[in-house]
């Protein structure tokens, strides 16, 4: 699935991307110096060579049409919100009602409900991997990267119609604000207000609609430097709520959609250019 | 390496432009969800924890009037609140708040503790820099909360005030209702020697924050 020539050509572009951070570093006085080479980032991000989480784009696509589970067949004629196998701009809409299922869905719990219901697959071995490591792939991740990027260079329009897309904006509101734990956090203690940081960590608004939320929605997932692997919003929301002392919320919940929903509404008409790249 | 990774990330933070903004449908009336309806879900996401851990998010009726109110509370709500939060700060049975402010340094730098990935041994800290600068010479500090630079200095190392840190540290809301720190020794996240240790990393004339 992998050839040799892709992988290498991946190293070359993680090399790339370590020669860029430490001469942005240096020219980090210079005005001129890093608005260049934040250009030359941005092109990075949607250059498969340069940019390792298009791999998993490619590793999703070849999982997108492999035939498995009892009924033996591909995801291929899975509906993500646009119709049957429709891939272009469905992740731009998502999460939003599914009728078959008489729920509110993210890609990922999307993902799930067609390998159970279309391909008859037990999710268990799937879900085990859902948050990939070193020498452990996530079809999850890789799935979601490859779908998401079919809505590269599209707006984002999570949907906030139907009576259930509404319960959904309306309890990730109320959950975004709701504080608990023993260090009596909520979303909102860190991403409130403009301009503040933890440590030396820049914390961006989250919690009215405007370019850093669009900035933020628009950039998942992305493929982390620190972790070296493509995260999805559901591990960006456990590791927040891991961060806020909270417990660890269950893959797929239906909380963690109704959060991905109110922020995605926030970030509203944002440019998604995905996968990107973080620290 | 990682410096140069991180400046990289701000550098683009600040500089992404790419991005348009449309104001467009946000003001889409959504009514708000029920109390009850919200609390299905919070319970539904965390469902696979343990007791425990579910134990830990039952709000208590601060939490709950804070995050109903976005923190911004009615005047008797204010009142009511603070005089609660007030009720719980238990000092020391000997009345002193002062301990050793070397043990207080590593407090407030140490962020472990309290989190799902942590081992359940841990001993936490209170990860004051994540929120404050202190003392001059640490250079990655958060600025969720003021400066405490000189933070007993300022006051003159008065015992009055050294007192009035330690009420803060216990539980910052007995000052501040619906203040973003956390109540430290209301929650147990700080045992009452730490606290101490951590009151006197800000008023020992000796602790690098005064210096
Ligand atoms: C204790 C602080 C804290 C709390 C509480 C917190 N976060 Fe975060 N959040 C962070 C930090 C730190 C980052 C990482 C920023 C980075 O790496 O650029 C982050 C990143 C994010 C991002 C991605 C930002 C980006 O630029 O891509 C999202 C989305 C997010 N948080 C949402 C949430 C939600 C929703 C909640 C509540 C469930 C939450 N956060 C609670 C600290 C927090
Ligand atoms: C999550 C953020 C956060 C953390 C962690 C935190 N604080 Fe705070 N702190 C704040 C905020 C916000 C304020 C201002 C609002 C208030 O007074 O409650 C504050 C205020 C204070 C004040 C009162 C300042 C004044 O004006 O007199 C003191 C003292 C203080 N913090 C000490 C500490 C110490 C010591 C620790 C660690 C043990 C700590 N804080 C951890 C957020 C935090």
């Amino acid at each position: 699935m992998l050839g040799a020539l892709q992988v290498k050509l991946v190293g070359i572009g993680l090399a790339c991307l370590l020669a860029l951070a430490v001469s942005t570093g240096k020219g980090a006085a210079q005005a001129t110096d890093s608005e260049k080479e934040i250009e030359r980032y941005r092109e990075m991000i949607s250059d498969p060579m340069s940019n390792p989480g298009f791999l998993n784009v490619d590793r999703g696509e070849a999982l997108w049409k492999l035939a498995r589970g009892t009924k033996n067949v591909s995801l291929e004629q899975c509906d993500l919100g646009e119709g049957a196998g429709k891939l272009d701009g469905a992740y731009a809409k998502l999460p939003r009602y599914f009728k078959d299922a008489d729920k509110v869905m993210d890609v990922e719990q999307r993902l799930a409900w067609c390998m159970q219901n279309l391909q008859g697959l037990d999710t268990k071995d799937v879900f085990a991997r859902r948050f990939g490591a070193p020498g452990r792939t996530s079809d999850m991740e890789d799935l979601v990267a490859f779908i998401a990027n079919k809505s590269s260079g599209m707006k984002l329009a999570t949907p906030v119609q139907h009576a259930k897309e509404q319960e959904m904006y309306a309890v990730g509101k109320a959950m975004f604000f709701r504080r608990g734990g023993t260090w009596d956090f909520a979303c909102s203690t860190c991403h409130s207000e403009d301009g503040k940081r933890i440590r030396l960590q820049g914390l961006p608004n989250l919690s009215k609609p405007d370019k850093q939320v669009q900035e933020t929605m628009g950039s998942w997932p992305t493929y982390r430097v620190s972790q070296s692997q493509v995260r999805t919003m559901q591990h960006r929301l456990w590791d927040c709520y891991r961060q806020m002392r909270w417990p660890s919320p269950d893959y797929l919940s239906d909380g963690l959609t109704a959060l991905t929903v109110y922020l995605n509404k926030n970030a509203e008409g944002a440019q998604i250019q995905v996968p990107s790249i973080k620290r | 390496m990682k410096i140069a990774l991180i400046a990289l990330s701000a550098a683009l933070v600040v500089g992404a432009g790419a991005v348009s903004i449309s104001a467009v449908s946000t003001a889409q009336q959504v009514s708000k969800a029920a109390p009850a309806v919200v609390d299905a879900y919070v319970e539904a996401t965390f469902k696979g924890a343990s007791d425990t851990w579910k134990g830990r998010i039952k709000q208590d009726e601060t939490q709950r009037a804070c995050s109903e109110n976005k923190n911004e509370l009615s005047t008797a709500e204010f009142q009511k609140v603070l005089a609660r939060e007030k009720a719980s700060v238990v000092f020391p049975a000997d009345g002193k708040v002062i301990g050793n402010w070397k043990e207080g340094a590593k407090i407030a730098q140490n962020g472990r503790g309290g989190q799902f990935s942590d081992p359940p041994d841990t001993v936490g800290g209170g990860n004051c820099y994540a929120c404050h600068q202190l003392s001059k010479a640490e250079l990655s500090f958060g600025t969720m909360g003021p400066s405490l630079n000189e933070y007993g200095k300022i006051r003159r190392f008065r015992e009055d005030e050294a007192k009035a840190a330690y009420a803060k540290i216990y539980n910052a809301q007995s000052v501040m209702p619906c203040s973003n720190m956390p109540r430290f020794g209301l929650t147990k996240a700080l045992s009452e020697q730490q606290i101490k240790d951590v009151v006197s990393y800000l008023f020992d004339p000796e602790s690098p924050v005064n210096k």
